[in-house]
């Protein structure tokens, strides 16, 4: 009973198209996650599609052969609501950097999360605009020095996972572009999820923004600054365990494990109805240099957006009986000359 | 008169009536105006209507900015528009009258409510003295009629309270009109006891103020006659009244089936487009999905994916809304995508008149999207002809692989029209293939797909859908090679694929244009969508006058008939009218170096047939 061999190999997704991100993007091990995961997800490159915007995440259809679609800047979650309404039976990925979802396409990503539409959102966040080359982006800290913001930026910065929570999202989860297993995990998970799903995934721009998240990122930060929320589980980290994370005085906070004892620690629940917990693990960190949550903060079940658009047009069917053309126009009163 | 017998009035007969409604906006004057429009349908008048409403949902009462009015024009002959003047006014307040008057032809009816002319109303209308009084209605056949109270009087025996009693007003000035034209009262008894199923008290008010205002026009001693409108000799069949948004939305309808797609709509509610929504929303059992979006933005976005996804995917919306498709629309243009926008203009620039009609998107229709971005265009002329507009969008669509716009406006979305209802078995059938299999081979003999591989004749591009085993490719707005559809940035293939995209609109197969009125005229006049049916009036009262006039009207704008520069150059003068600043007359002059005449109107009312009338003789004069 071994060797059932899968439907597809990863090659079977790669496109015969030159992978143009720069040498060295963090893009790059997102892409080789993607293609080593969809043979194990047993689904069919036919029935897949990717959707994007615009920017240097936004190329990702490119390189998978599956349909897709490389919309326009900010637009992506909106053509995937029209997609996945007109096609439910799709397998839809919407790809986009922290520019084309946060910025201009802030509206349509919250809007989509809220619809609960079935879509897997890869939300890839270098903290930077790299297509135009290099300018602040809505996740940027305040004082970036940029080519747009000489003196610092103004702009406090948006925390994807507290807004994607804020907008009712279903399924929320983050990662990062130097761990493949842990991304291979989300990238499931989120697939796995019925309903919008958004994984924020920490991605390098080794061009504009190099080293932006080494701070936990970095194998030897890991340990002491990457929280990996596991389900059921108490949280906590370290090399030996030592830290942990508590409720204190309703927010999050971190302690060390010797101080408060384990049976003091935030048993982590990525299934809890109220988002308030997930939203304060989502507060613990302020930015890439401070202990920082990777994983599923939300998964809870919430009905599918085209499910419930379906069951409408399936319910007025049963009701009124399917359309007659010539029974509509005469619908109004009609009399005879 | 003396006795107390029933009054034996006079009937006399009329060719045609043109009533104007006219009151608060929550005095249910449309209400009222399409009731009266439905009844007389159905003694097979021929009719047209003209609602006119604030933008403002509840304007401040007895104000002239809360004035609503609905024009009907009720004949026995063929008419094409709903008349220039009303010959009866029927104000509901001072606001109204005033508002009004300058509408009503002199000798005109005007019948009012005088309950409504108290001090507080007239000053709120801005008349110092009671115009009722004052001398200033001298001209016109005034009824005063004390509606409110008789309404209030009617009503009061079913226990209906003195606040809510006079809310039935609209339908006491309904029964008036009914009796005053002789409508049957049945057809508006069924109508309350539709309208306000469930609500006894209130359909029992409403029949009581109706039968106190047809019995008053009887008993009161005010009117020296009651009319009689023959029934006009239109082509027999059946008939329905339909407004130019319900016949787009049915058009749409009928589109999914006859190209046996399921219906997409994305849309965002904006004024004069939101019903379309509406009426679609209701159709569900017709498999129409419709997706109230965010915004304008993403409710064309969604279409575009919707038609990725192989639906026959619509947006619908106002000007202010196709400012905000245009990057999407470009992106459709881009990857070849069947999808209808569908345009209800509206006064602007910005949020300019959101209940008034103008046609003056017609340039943004053609250009407003950066870069080359070539896009059919198709104008529905009238009411009913919105249905027909609809489904020639979607045939253009489909065919082609194009967005398409559909440019009506308020004035058609708005009014009503007779319709005589089309064989639904007789419509075309505008169904496309999606592509199934390979179209090109690869350096090693296997099959590839190619989705830029253009079909020779229409130059439109295999649609495969996701689902479609094989068939994965990859589309998106950045510039594409020629055939394989993969990024190009290739300077001839640039320049290859613009004149692709344009020429494959250029040669869409659109029918020739049609003289209608005199084809040996030396004068014509060239029109597009809604001013059809007053220049197509003007034609035939400058025709009774002696006068040779050709009318060419056209409902492809882009691309235009294969013959307009032909035909148009067999005349000595064209002038062309138009509510905008003279948009179709710039394109035609620069396509055919022609000298047509532009006619313009931007007040936000449609064209008189006098106005149109008197511009050509002015133009035949300058000859």
């Amino acid at each position: 009973m071994t060797d059932i061999s899968p439907r597809t190999e990863p090659g079977d997704w790669a496109t015969d198209q030159e992978v143009r991100w720069c040498p060295g993007c963090g893009d790059y091990s997102i892409l080789t996650a993607m293609r080593m995961l969809m043979p194990e997800l047993e689904v069919d490159r036919e029935n897949t599609v990717f959707i994007s915007g615009i920017g240097c995440a936004a190329r990702f259809p490119y390189y998978m052969n599956t349909y897709g679609m490389h919309g326009i800047h900010g637009r992506a979650p909106a053509i995937a609501t029209g997609l996945a309404m007109a096609r439910p039976d799709l397998d839809i990925w919407v790809i986009g950097g922290d520019g084309d979802m946060m910025s201009i396409g802030g509206n349509h990503l919250i809007h989509a999360l809220r619809r609960n539409v079935n879509i897997n959102i890869l939300l890839f966040n270098n903290m930077i605009y790299g297509l135009t080359k290099g300018q602040f982006s809505p996740t940027s800290e305040v004082g970036k020095v940029t080519k747009s913001s000489p003196m610092g930026s103004l702009d406090a910065p948006f925390n994807p996972v507290s807004v994607a929570l804020g907008a009712e999202a279903a399924f929320v989860a983050r990662t990062h572009d130097m761990d493949r297993h842990h991304m291979m995990d989300m990238f499931r998970r989120a697939h796995a999820h019925k309903g919008a799903s958004i994984v924020e995934v920490f991605q390098n721009c080794n061009v504009f923004n190099d080293g932006a998240w080494e701070g936990i990122t970095k194998k030897q930060n890991r340990d002491a600054n990457l929280i990996s929320l596991e389900q059921g589980q108490p949280i906590r980290f370290g090399a030996d365990g030592e830290f942990g994370v508590v409720v204190d005085n309703g927010a999050a906070k971190v302690v060390s494990v010797a101080d408060v004892g384990v049976e003091a620690l935030l048993i982590h629940d990525e299934g809890k109805a109220d988002p308030s917990t997930a939203f304060m693990l989502s507060r613990l960190s302020r930015g890439p240099f401070e202990p920082t949550p990777i994983g599923v903060f939300r998964a809870v079940e919430r009905i599918e957006y085209a499910t419930s658009s379906t069951s409408q047009l399936a319910m007025a069917h049963d009701d009124q009986g399917s359309g007659d053309l010539a029974a509509l126009l005469r619908s109004r009163g009609t009399w005879q000359v | 008169m003396t006795d107390t017998a029933p009054r034996e009035l006079p009937l006399q007969e009329l060719d045609e009536v043109i009533i104007r409604f006219a009151g608060d906006s929550g005095d249910g004057m449309q209400l009222t105006g399409d009731q009266f429009t439905s009844i007389s349908a159905a003694l097979g008048n021929d009719l047209a209507t003209l609602p006119e409403f604030p933008a403002e949902i509840r304007a401040p009462q007895g104000t002239l900015a809360g004035v609503s009015a609905f024009q009907v024009r009720i004949s026995d002959f063929a008419i094409t528009t709903p008349g220039d003047a009303p010959t009866v006014l029927v104000a509901m307040n001072p606001a109204a009258l005033k508002a009004q008057l300058h509408n009503v032809i002199q000798g005109g009816a005007i019948i009012v409510n005088t309950d409504a002319f108290n001090e507080r109303n007239l000053e709120k209308a801005g008349y110092e003295d009671n115009p009722l009084d004052d001398g200033s209605l001298d001209g016109y056949r005034t009824y005063p009629v004390p509606m409110s109270q008789i309404t209030r009087d009617a009503v009061a025996e079913h226990g209906v309270k003195p606040r809510d009693a006079e809310r039935s007003k609209n339908f006491f000035a309904l029964g008036l009109i009914s009796w005053m034209y002789t409508r049957p009262v049945e057809p508006t008894m069924e109508f309350i006891n539709t309208k306000f199923r469930g609500k006894e008290l209130v359909i029992k008010a409403n029949e009581a103020a109706f039968h106190a205002g047809y019995n008053f026009g009887e008993t009161a001693e005010l009117f020296e006659s009651h009319y009689e409108i023959k029934p006009a000799s239109l082509p027999s069949g059946e008939y329905t009244n339909v407004n130019g948004n319900t016949a787009l939305s049915w058009g749409c309808v009928a589109a999914g089936q006859l190209a046996r797609l399921p219906i997409f709509l994305g849309s965002y509610p904006i004024t004069p487009a939101s019903d379309i929504l509406h009426d679609l929303s209701a159709l569900k059992n017709f498999g129409v999905r419709t997706f109230q979006a965010e915004d304008e933005i993403a409710a064309a976005a969604s279409a575009v994916g919707a038609a990725f996804g192989g639906a026959l995917a619509f947006t619908t919306t106002s000007g202010p809304g196709v400012a905000l498709k245009g990057e999407s629309l470009g992106l459709a243009v881009s990857l070849e995508l069947p999808l209808i926008v569908i345009d209800i203009q509206r006064g602007g620039p910005s949020t300019g008149l959101p209940t008034k009609p103008e046609q003056a998107d017609l340039m943004m229709a053609m250009y407003g999207r950066h870069s080359e971005s070539p896009m059919p265009i198709v104008a529905p002329r009238s009411p009913a002809d919105c249905f027909n507009a609809a489904i020639e969008a979607c045939r253009i669509a489909l065919r082609y692989r194009t967005p398409v716009m559909l440019l009506s406006d308020g004035y058609i979305a708005t009014s009503s029209e007779p319709w005589l209802l089309p064989d639904v078995d007789s419509l075309p059938d505008i169904g496309v293939d999606f592509h199934t299999g390979f179209n090109g081979t690869n350096e090693d003999g296997e099959g590839i797909f190619l989705p830029y591989l253009r079909d020779p004749e229409t130059l439109a591009r295999p649609w495969a859908i996701p689902g479609t085993p094989d068939l994965m490719h990859r589309i998106g707005g950045i510039e594409k090679e020629d055939g394989s559809g993969n990024i190009s940035y290739d300077p001839e293939n640039h320049q290859k694929m613009v004149d692709l995209r344009a020429a494959k609109i250029a040669a869409i197969d659109v029918p020739d244009a049609e003289i209608s009125g005199d084809a040996d005229a030396t004068f014509c006049m060239l029109g597009w969508g809604s001013t059809w049916g007053a220049i197509d009036a003007a034609v035939e009262r400058l025709q009774k006058n002696g006068k040779k006039v050709a009318h060419v009207h056209l409902t492809h704008l882009n691309p235009l008939p294969k013959n307009l520069g032909d035909v148009l150059s067999t005349f000595d003068r064209v002038i062309c009218p138009e509510m905008n600043d003279g948009q179709l007359v710039k394109l035609v002059r620069a396509k055919y170096l022609l000298d047509v005449r532009p006619v313009n109107k931007m007040n936000g009312v449609p064209f008189t047939t006098a106005e149109i009338e008197s511009a050509a003789l002015q133009a035949m004069e300058a000859s």
